[in-house]
């Protein structure tokens, strides 16, 4: 993998790598270097396959991380690349002319994290939700808890009692 | 509101040439909400008519959650639902007893209740596992549904996270003595607070694109 990052930064401004396995390892790129990164692997260092593209939302950094998790079959080694793209008006670039497969995570991060690809195909429908009609949903501003609240209605009886509470108060009912 | 697009008004030509105007709300579906269903002129008819329901328990084959992988033992020779008189159907309308199978989120309660209401009278509602009492794991999720019998009658919960298929097979026992004693009227129910249902299923699924009542 070593090897592998010392070609790469050859080639683009990488940032601090992580090694997590010895056959996994993540390097963060600059977002406007992440496609000519992501065909130099696919194309000459045979990461062939898109494992999953998946976001996460640093909400105190105001940025979305980008992970492209590529795979190469035939050494059984993974490469992580992080893509940090502002919160405000996400936009990444579209990559579902390299793998066909990245539009439906596109659709995907685009209505669950608000991150826009133009130019991915049926970007636009909805994917899982229907008739959403809050922030996205796995935004970390989005207060799931609340929500489920006021949208929906509960059963009443759902607070709970510690035991150990509980017990005090059925024995010793005046506090003592 | 907008409808679906097959749901639209349109012209369709048939196969012997000839063109027609298709009205889906108004030819495929009925207008009409659902009316109750009264009781046989006489008891002793009517108590007839109970035991031969309870007997035949068809199911809709409609997995709406994680529960539904508790069928499928239920279904082959370890526990064999059918010495019951219990099997599953492919289609609503062949069906009488719905099982909610577990959690429910907004984007299949919304086809649970096309299933539910194009199944036949009498029928019957199981909500099954804890997510359909009252949310269960789901309970702060933001797309699953927290009580059911909201927005679907329910005759009978079983409880359990997941119940095991013992538990589904005490159920349907416990169900068939609720019908054997004229007591499972969740479709008379649906039908005297149908605008109740309507307004509850309304307040969860933001984008209603179906007729009001998919008969």
């Amino acid at each position: 993998m070593r090897a592998l990052y010392d070609r790469l930064k050859q080639l683009f401004p990488l940032g601090e790598p992580t090694w997590q396995r010895p056959d996994l390892a993540f390097v963060t790129v600059p977002a406007e270097f992440l496609r000519p990164a992501l065909l130099h692997l696919r194309d000459r260092e045979g990461y062939t396959h898109l494992v999953l593209l998946t976001a996460v939302d640093w909400i105190e950094d105001e940025q979305f991380q980008l992970t492209y998790l590529l795979s190469n079959r035939t050494q059984a080694r993974d490469i992580g690349l992080r893509a940090m793209i502002p919160r405000d008006a996400a936009t990444m670039a579209s990559i579902h002319e390299l793998w066909p497969t990245a539009a439906t995570y596109q659709r995907e991060l685009r209505e669950m994290f608000g991150i826009d690809f133009p130019g991915s195909p049926r970007i636009e429908e909805d994917f899982i939700l229907e008739g959403w009609n809050d922030i996205p949903p796995y935004r970390r501003d989005f207060d799931t808890l609340k929500y489920a609240e006021e949208n929906y209605s509960q059963r009443p009886g759902r607070e709970t009692h510690d035991p150990a509470t509980h017990m005090k108060q059925q024995l010793h009912p005046d506090g003592r | 509101m907008s409808m679906k697009p097959e749901l639209m008004k349109r012209m369709v030509k048939g196969p012997d040439g000839v063109e027609f105007e298709v009205e889906p709300l108004r030819d495929y579906f009925c207008e009409a909400p659902p009316t109750v269903m009264p009781a046989a002129y006489s008891r002793i008819v009517e108590d007839l008519f109970n035991w031969a329901r309870a007997e035949s328990l068809w199911i809709l084959g409609f997995g709406t959650g994680c529960g539904a992988i508790e069928m499928r033992p239920l279904m082959t020779p370890r526990f064999d639902a059918y010495r019951f008189g219990v099997q599953w159907r492919p289609t609503p309308r062949q069906a009488n007893l719905f099982i909610i199978s577990g959690y429910l989120s907004t984007k299949t309660l919304k086809r649970a209740i096309r299933s539910y209401e194009q199944m036949q009278n009498p029928k019957y509602v199981i909500g099954l596992g804890s997510c359909t009492i009252n949310g269960g794991m789901y309970w702060d999720s933001y797309n699953t549904i927290k009580r059911l019998d909201d927005y679907l009658p329910v005759d009978l919960y079983i409880a359990g996270c997941m119940p095991r298929p013992e538990a589904l097979l005490a159920g349907f026992q416990e169900l068939k003595t609720i019908i054997r004693a004229g007591k499972a009227e969740g479709a008379n129910k649906y039908a005297e607070n149908f605008e109740w249902y309507k307004a509850n299923q309304k307040r969860v699924i933001h984008d209603w694109d179906m007729p009001d009542y998919n008969w």
